[in-house]
């Protein structure tokens, strides 16, 4: 097996009496990557993470952690691991930094080396200026880099992060995520989210989860392709139909809201020079031309929206 | 062992730090010091109604102590019931069971650091007596069994309260339980009263019992015994609790 493999999950299913939360999932996680965990509320992405970080026992399956399964050997598993609930476990009656010191404690950070560790991830999280105030009088904002800072202070080579920007306002996501990004550097990272562009923003590899199950997994870059088959356009004066049709290439013509047009395209051509010079040609005053590429969100709704009477009738 | 003693620092830190420890041992020490105060009086006021062969030391300190066991049995449920019930409800729980501790780890390290405000309310009773060595020669053999048969009796109550803590996410849930839970098996010994062998199981399994002979100054290692057995039952049974939570 290969050594960069991190975490590694298999057959992973979870079940609350009847319901069944989490059913069949794989997962791996290799050294340097940013790995995104989507799906909707309630699609059992915290399950997932809960079992990851070892809170959680799996019903069935098992997760090793370098290659140390978390069911047999939990202390040594959980070594390598940082956590972050969708709630920072945070006290609020004590200042960051004996909060701190206690988290390096008891992740087994060596006494000689807790200040440096400290040192470091107060550094990195721009926890400076807090150090000695109180937890429960900060922000979320700060409670939640608290929370971060606990997950890698004893340098773990996972860090799990459930939805780590909820609750916070724009410019403390910004931040986040910048520092989510800094700790895909150096650690491997696995974020859940049902945000889209912030799992877009970040992550290298995106796993879908819809209902307990894993829907779709590819490296990012594959889910904003090159290729396409519609192609979107807006004119001020709108030709008919017929005039759009007989463009080489355009092989189906829609008339969509407004002035926008959408064109499916016959085979690989490529039709938008044509639509252009057409455009021009006729005088049709085109205002917008582009190729409509599956993002990320179409991808999310296309797999995740199909079955919601079945969601509705689980909820019942 | 580290881990224990760096979760049992910082849950001693954590209680000391809530005004509700500091409040607590004022009422305790307040009321302790009335008790006190009026046992000094009725003894000073009839020295022959103490009886011919007890002392200073059995009368006040006896008495106090057994007053005391009242007050613990309401105070100690305020304080277990934080223990994992509040840490549940904030979701700080987490942190504790995602890092490297074992459960085992996890319950010792949080009822040593209650240990911390056990042996402070203990020594607050302690001084109260202790201050008639000021005026009197005290039999401090007494004293100091019945300081142990309070201390043991803490730590027994300490351990079904931070078991019933691990039950539920609300604390005042867990108050009202372990309080609840303290007082059947103090009641016991009612049904001890009863002839026979079913009365003698009840009163060996009465919590109040054991320490009656360590107030009067009789150490007993079958006393001391069943404190620590009830002890580590209640905490096994945390850990056996949070086990199956995982689960």
């Amino acid at each position: 097996m290969d050594n960069d493999i991190l975490i590694e999950a298999r057959d992973l299913s979870r079940r609350y009496g009847e319901r069944s939360a989490v059913s069949g999932l794989n997962l791996t996680l290799r050294k340097g990557e940013i790995l995104g965990l989507l799906g909707p509320n309630g699609a059992g992405k915290s399950t997932t993470m809960k079992m990851l970080a070892g809170v959680l026992a799996p019903s069935e399956g098992g997760v090793r952690i370098k290659g140390v399964a978390l069911a047999e050997d939990a202390k040594r598993a959980k070594q390598n691991l940082g956590y972050l609930p969708e709630q920072p476990p945070v006290y609020p009656e004590l200042t960051v930094d004996e909060y701190l010191r206690y988290c390096a404690g008891l992740h087994g950070v060596a006494r000689g080396e807790r200040a440096a560790a400290m040192a470091r991830v107060k550094q990195s999280c721009g926890l400076n200026d807090v150090a000695q105030r109180l937890i429960g009088n900060l922000s979320k904002g700060y409670q939640q880099r608290v929370g971060i800072a606990q997950a890698i202070i004893h340098r773990p080579a996972v860090v799990i992060l459930d939805e780590p920007t909820v609750g916070l306002d724009p410019i403390q996501i910004r931040e986040i995520r910048a520092l989510i990004k800094e700790l895909g550097e150096q650690y491997s990272v696995i974020i859940s989210s049902h945000i889209l562009p912030e799992i877009q923003a970040v992550c290298s590899r995106v796993m879908i989860i819809n209902r307990g199950r894993l829907v779709y997994a590819e490296p990012l870059q594959a889910s904003g392709s090159e290729s396409f088959s519609n192609v979107l356009a807006a004119f001020r004066y709108p030709p008919s139909p017929e005039a759009l049709h007989v463009i080489p290439g355009v092989d189906h013509v829609e008339k969509l809201d407004g002035d926008l047009w959408r064109l499916q395209i016959a085979g690989a051509a490529d039709p938008r020079e044509a639509i252009a010079s057409a455009a021009v040609h006729g005088g049709w005053g085109l205002q917008e031309l582009r190729a409509e590429r599956h993002t990320l969100e179409e991808i999310f709704v296309e797999l995740t929206s199909g079955d919601q009477p079945d969601n509705l009738k689980e909820a019942a | 062992m580290s881990t224990v003693l760096s979760i049992a620092g910082t849950e001693a830190r954590r209680i000391f730090v809530s005004p509700l420890a500091w409040a607590v041992l004022a009422v305790l020490q307040g009321i302790v010091g009335f008790v006190f105060l009026s046992l000094l009086l009725e003894y000073a006021a009839n020295p022959a109604g103490a009886g011919q062969f007890t002392g200073m030391a059995d009368y006040i300190g006896g008495n106090l102590f057994g007053f005391a066991t009242i007050l613990l049995l309401l105070i100690m449920p305020l304080l277990t019931m934080r223990l994992f019930a509040e840490e549940r409800k904030t979701g700080s729980l987490v942190l504790l069971l995602s890092s490297p501790a074992s459960l085992i780890e996890i319950v010792l390290g949080k009822f040593l650091g209650l240990g911390a405000f056990m042996l402070a309310a203990l020594a607050l009773m302690a001084l109260m007596p202790l201050t008639l060595l000021v005026g009197t020669p005290l039999d401090l053999g007494r004293i100091a069994s019945g300081l142990l048969g309070l201390g043991l009796l803490m730590s027994a109550f300490g351990a079904a309260g931070l078991f019933v803590s691990t039950l539920t996410r609300e604390p005042t849930i867990a108050a009202v339980l372990s309080f609840g839970l303290l007082l059947v098996i103090w009641l016991l010994q009612i049904i001890g009263n009863q002839p026979g062998a079913i009365g003698q199981l009840f009163t060996y399994l009465s919590l109040i019992g054991h320490f009656d002979n360590l107030r009067r100054g009789i150490f007993n290692s079958a006393d001391v015994a069943y404190y620590l057995l009830f002890t580590a039952l209640f905490l096994w049974l945390a850990v056996l609790r949070l086990d199956s939570e995982r689960a």
